[in-house]
């Protein structure tokens, strides 16, 4: 594929496009790893939520 | 079951938990589509092979608008049916509504160069969308000022509407003032004036953008509830060592 005289650029918005896209998917999986490691730890210590028990309304 | 049910916090998450891979997969599949067609593409009589940045400022920018048109409509529940799930929706929009809308500035500006002979102009197709991610930074800096997700989602709710009329502003901002960006191409009256081996490929890819949006607004979305659940048992843990 030939991307004539401007290639840099277009090549750039590509890579800082999928830079975009890895840096969210990433943010993501990472504070959800995060958020389960310290929900785990809450469980191992015995601390749970009232609406696991109850009231599946409640967060 | 009905949409109330599906609003339950708990439901959502089992719900969702099946979805997700499913969602995910379709993503993959739909940007393995997209790239191919790109790739094949023809270039442009007048642009060239830079045409193909085309192919992702172009969903960037619907995407980007398309958050914020999403918090709008959360920020509706928040404020008249006052549903967390609502208040989840729109905060957890906000950083991938950014990230789109920056996706759009950058590649815009990358394309902007060798087309027009400037990175940045400050005409008002350009202003409005960068309005839009100053906007974005402004709702989730909101969100982080308050400790009571109730509270900053109520203020956020607001700032969200309020916002909401820069959307039009930048639909018809080339339509309204004289710009270096071109007018609509796709979505208009009329009909696209695009060859369809370059409208094929971007439909795809706007696909893949949407999916994309879709999976990973579920994904933090997931990531919120269970946020404030580790609220919940934080201000447990601390009622407990309190004491009665």
């Amino acid at each position: 594929m030939n991307l004539g005289p401007h290639a840099a650029f277009i090549v750039t918005a590509y890579i800082a496009a999928t830079a975009i896209v890895a840096g969210l998917i990433g943010w993501i999986v990472l504070d959800r790893r995060r958020l389960s490691r310290i929900l785990d730890d809450f469980g191992a210590q015995g601390i749970s939520r009232r609406s696991t028990r109850a009231d599946a309304d409640k967060w | 079951m009905s949409l109330i049910d599906l609003a339950n916090p708990s439901r959502f998450l089992a719900l969702t938990a099946r979805a997700l891979p499913w969602l995910a997969a379709a993503t993959v599949l739909a940007f393995a589509i997209g790239i191919t067609e790109v790739y094949f593409a023809p270039d442009d009589y007048q642009q060239g092979a830079t045409v193909k940045i085309m192919f992702i400022h172009v969903p960037a920018a619907w995407l980007g608008v398309f958050a914020w048109i999403v918090m709008s409509a959360a920020a509706l529940g928040t404020l008249v049916w006052r549903h967390p799930l609502a208040d989840v929706a729109a905060k957890a929009a906000a950083p991938i509504g950014a990230a789109f809308t920056l996706m759009c500035l950058v590649t815009g500006s990358l394309w902007g160069r060798p087309m027009w002979g400037t990175y940045w102009v400050w005409d008002a197709r350009l202003t409005s969308v960068l309005v839009l991610f100053l906007m974005y930074l402004g709702v989730i800096a909101l969100w982080r000022t308050m400790d009571d997700p109730a509270q900053a989602a109520r203020a956020a709710a607001v700032l969200t509407l309020v916002g909401a009329i820069n959307i039009p502003i930048i639909k018809f901002s080339v339509d309204w003032w004289n710009t270096l960006h071109q007018p609509a191409s796709v979505l208009r009256l009329g009909g696209s004036t695009i060859h369809p081996a370059i409208l094929v490929p971007l439909i795809v890819m706007a696909v893949a953008f949407t999916l994309l949006f879709v999976t990973l607004h579920v994904a933090a979305m997931r990531n919120e509830i269970m946020r404030r659940r580790v609220r919940t048992l934080m201000m447990l843990q601390a009622g407990a060592r309190m004491g009665p």
